[in-house]
Order: structure tokens, then sequence, then C-alpha cells
């Protein structure tokens, strides 16, 4: 059993063209406006980091998200992880400049495994997220889709969270296909298989709707950090809520003084 | 007071962050990769992540060592922050011995794989810690001294740095039970593992401090 690291609470914040989307299984329903703003929101009420998808760049073999990036980091000063659509190092670097801290990458590294090498080499493994979205295929099997869940990959998404451990990423973000958008919990086996099977730290992702849904991730699923969509954006619940529901919970984590006072 | 703050461009990690932030507390701020600019610098700052080995080799490349050391040699404000501060000790463990820059007595090591109860944890150190106050040291006109004991810093680490003298280290954070360096001194020269400019409000304070060193 490994300990686990102090819990991050994480906003995810899918992006399509100029606006912040939120889905159901990774499929967009719903815009909500600009995401800088959201963004701004969520670090001001004291969430840990923030992580942006560009929801429809791998489709389109781009990633729209360099000058949403570029404003937002100019006044969030926590940790900013961008993906969608990166393919190579010359695109991770572009986002890099323009003000994200770790690199997410998924479909291309399906592809060609050899990105993650690459990209580890150049900016090192601190700055790469492996992000794997997973399917249910039976009891304890997961495969690893692309393109927002609708490209199967054909590798098992353990096996490619242990193999992304040995190229060089320094973070998995496990998101859920099955859970994602449902409110209905994360998938902690899931979540669990690959905490256990690697040694750097997991990000849980998909279907956080309760704030007991914290507990089952936490405590059964060993996830490191939570991502969390649906219940920010929908204003379901703010960061405060889920932090002082960690802090009761007694998970070890960050205590913030609100409002995140800016000199 | 002047607020120039000079940031080093050895062609390592993100600096633009570091320069948006010292620039948000009302810094004025260059980045170079030109040594003469960082000989002349009324504060330096040396930002950086990934490998130690990769980080000196760059800074060798472009004839920063000499500069930096000869900055050093007076008494101006230095603030080294991650693989920043690492590179300050005299050397480094990390993918055999690397020579680092010699401004403060120590190595660097690899965090511990196990923590004080046997139990292991993942490497990197990835996430946020309290800064603890070290045994013995007052903050008082340090760069922490507007931070409060137990206040919260974002660290993404897998080496530390464990100073020869154990009055450089101010500040330590606690990790699965073991002390590990978060923020070394010795006179104007400061060095902090965790990442102040990714540290929310209190990151900021200690940005602001610098400048006002």
């Amino acid at each position: 059993m490994k300990a686990i690291s102090n819990l991050r609470l994480i906003a995810r914040l899918d992006v399509k063209g100029p606006d912040l989307i939120k889905g159901v299984h990774l499929e967009g329903v719903r815009k909500f406006g600009d995401p800088q703003e959201f963004a701004r929101r969520y670090y001001k009420e004291g969430i840990d980091e923030i992580i942006y998808i560009d929801a429809v760049a791998s489709l389109y073999g781009r990633n729209n998200l360099t000058e949403i990036l570029r404003h937002t980091a100019s006044d969030v000063f926590i940790p900013i992880t961008v993906g969608g659509g990166v393919r190579s190092v010359a695109d991770a670097q572009r986002l890099l400049l323009a003000g994200a801290d770790k690199i997410a990458v998924n479909t291309e590294a399906t592809k060609r495994p050899a990105l993650i090498s690459e990209m580890a080499e150049q900016f090192g493994s601190q700055c790469i997220v492996l992000s794997i979205q997973a399917k249910r295929q039976s009891q304890n099997k997961w495969e690893a889709y692309c393109d927002l869940g609708r490209e199967h990959t054909g590798l098992d998404a353990i096996d490619w969270a242990i193999k992304g451990q040995e190229l060089g990423v320094g973070e998995i973000l496990v998101t859920s296909v099955d859970q994602e958008g449902t409110q209905n919990g994360f998938d902690v086996d899931l979540t669990r298989s690959i905490s256990q099977a690697v040694t750097i730290p997991v990000i849980a992702s998909g279907g956080m709707g309760q704030l007991n849904h914290l507990d089952e991730v936490i405590q059964n699923g060993s996830a490191d950090a939570v991502a969390m969509a649906h219940i920010f954006h929908y204003g379901k619940y703010s960061v405060a809520d889920v932090r002082d529901y960690a802090l009761k919970a007694n998970y070890s984590m960050r205590k913030v003084r609100i409002p995140a006072n800016e000199s | 007071m002047n607020h120039n703050v000079t940031i080093v461009d050895y062609g390592v990690g993100n600096l633009l962050s570091v320069a948006r932030a010292f620039e948000h507390v009302g810094g004025k701020v260059v980045v170079t990769s030109d040594a003469s600019i960082i000989e002349a610098a009324d504060r330096l700052v040396l930002p950086g992540v990934g490998a130690f080995g990769h980080g000196m080799k760059e800074l060798c490349d472009r004839g920063h060592i000499d500069a930096i050391q000869n900055f050093a040699s007076t008494l101006r404000p230095f603030l080294g922050i991650c693989l920043g501060m690492q590179m300050m000790m005299d050397v480094s463990q990390e993918f055999g011995r690397c020579e680092g820059l010699g401004l403060i007595a120590g190595e660097v090591m690899p965090v511990p794989l196990i923590g004080s109860d046997g139990t292991e944890h993942k490497i990197p150190h990835i996430g946020w810690s309290e800064l603890l106050r070290t045994e013995g040291q007052s903050w008082q006109s340090t760069l922490i001294e507007d931070i409060e004991p137990g206040d919260w810093m974002y660290f993404v680490h897998s080496y530390a740095a464990s100073p020869t003298r154990p009055e450089n280290i101010i500040s330590h954070c606690d990790y699965n039970g073991l002390s590990l360096t978060a923020v070394i001194q010795s006179g104007f020269h400061f060095g902090v593992q965790f990442h102040p400019e990714k540290s929310g409000a209190g990151g900021l304070k200690i940005l602001k401090k610098f400048i006002e060193l």
C-alpha cells in the first residue's frame, strides 16, 4: 500500500472554440461561455490546479487554446495543464510558451508512443501528463480510447499507464468515459488498478456528482488528485464546499484562506 | 528602491510563468541569456525544471556559470527556484555526480522512496505542502518573512537539497514523515524548492518580498 500524497483538487475545463463546454461521456452538450472567467473564479476560490482540454483539437489536428491560455496565465498563479491535439514537441513548446506548466498527451501518443519520451527528454517528466480515456470492457479490464472516447486504440488502459510511466510521463490523468458527465461517481476500480500499477501520481476524472464520491475514489481508488468539472461549472458545489468536505474528512491537503488574497 | 529583477534564460523551464508572477507583484523584469547583463543585475533569479546535469550543461554552454558566480560574490539578492535552487549547491547525485554552482555548501540527493514509517509514496513529490519553520531558525528579515509557518506551497521534485551546514535550511516540508529542504539561505542568497510563481497568493508574497530586498 502506497502512502497517499496530499490530495489535490483540480478543476477540469473542456474547451471547444471560444467556449467552456460540458457533456456526457465526453460528448459536449452545453456551452458555458468564456473559459478564462471560470478558471479565474476557481483560482480565487482556492482550486489547486487547472486542466484545460481542447475538446476538438485532435479531430481537427490543432490546439486552439493558446490565446485563452496566455490570458489565463497572466493572473492565475497555480499549475495549469493543457491537452488536446498535441502532436509534437513543437506543439508542446508553443503551449508552454503561452503559459502551460504541464502538457497532457493522448491521441498522438497512442499512435506514436515515442512522442512521450521526446517530450520528457526536452521538458522533463514533471511536465508530461498521460491522459487516458478508459472504457470498461469487463470486470477488471478497460480499453484506452482516443478522440473524445470515440476511437479504439486497442491498448489495455493499465498496460498503457505502465508503458507511459516507462516512457517518462510524470502523472496520469485517468478519465472514465463511462462515468464522465453522469454525476454517478468515479470508476473507482479503474482508478485503483492504475494507481497500484504505477509509482507516479494519478488524477481521477469523470463522474464527480456528490461530495461523498471523493471518499470512494480517494480511499478505495487511491487517487492522488481529483479532477472535477460538472459540479463546478453548473454551480452545484463551490471549490470551498469540496475543500471543506475533504478537510472535515481529514484528508491531508492544502488549506486555503478565502478569499485568496492577491497582493 | 528599484524593483528590478533579472531572470536567467538558459533554455530550461517555463520562464514566462516566473516573469509574469514577478510583474504581477510590481517587478520590473528582464529575461536574458546575456552573461554581462546577468553579472550586472540588481537581483538575479535562476529558475528551472528538469535534470540537474542538463541544467548545468545549458548554463555552461551559455557562459552563465562565471556570470552567476561573479554576481553572487557581491551583496546582491539571488533566488534559485526548484532546479535553480538545487544548482546552488556544490554537487548533485542525479545521474551520477554533477558539479553545481557552489553558492551554498552541500549536495542534492534523491527524495527517499520510503517514508519514516516504512510505507512507500509517490515519486516525484507533487502537490501542495506546508512550509515549516526549521528548528532554531527565524524567518525575520528573510525572503519568507511575510509567510506564516504552515502556509502551503506547490512542489514538484524528485531530488532535494541537503546543505552541509544546518543553519542554511530555514524551512522544510514534510513528505510522508520525511523532512525535505524547502528554503535555503546564506546571506542574500535564497533558494526555494517549491514554485512560488505557482503557489497562489502565498507564493506571490515571497516574490514581492524578493523585489524589496
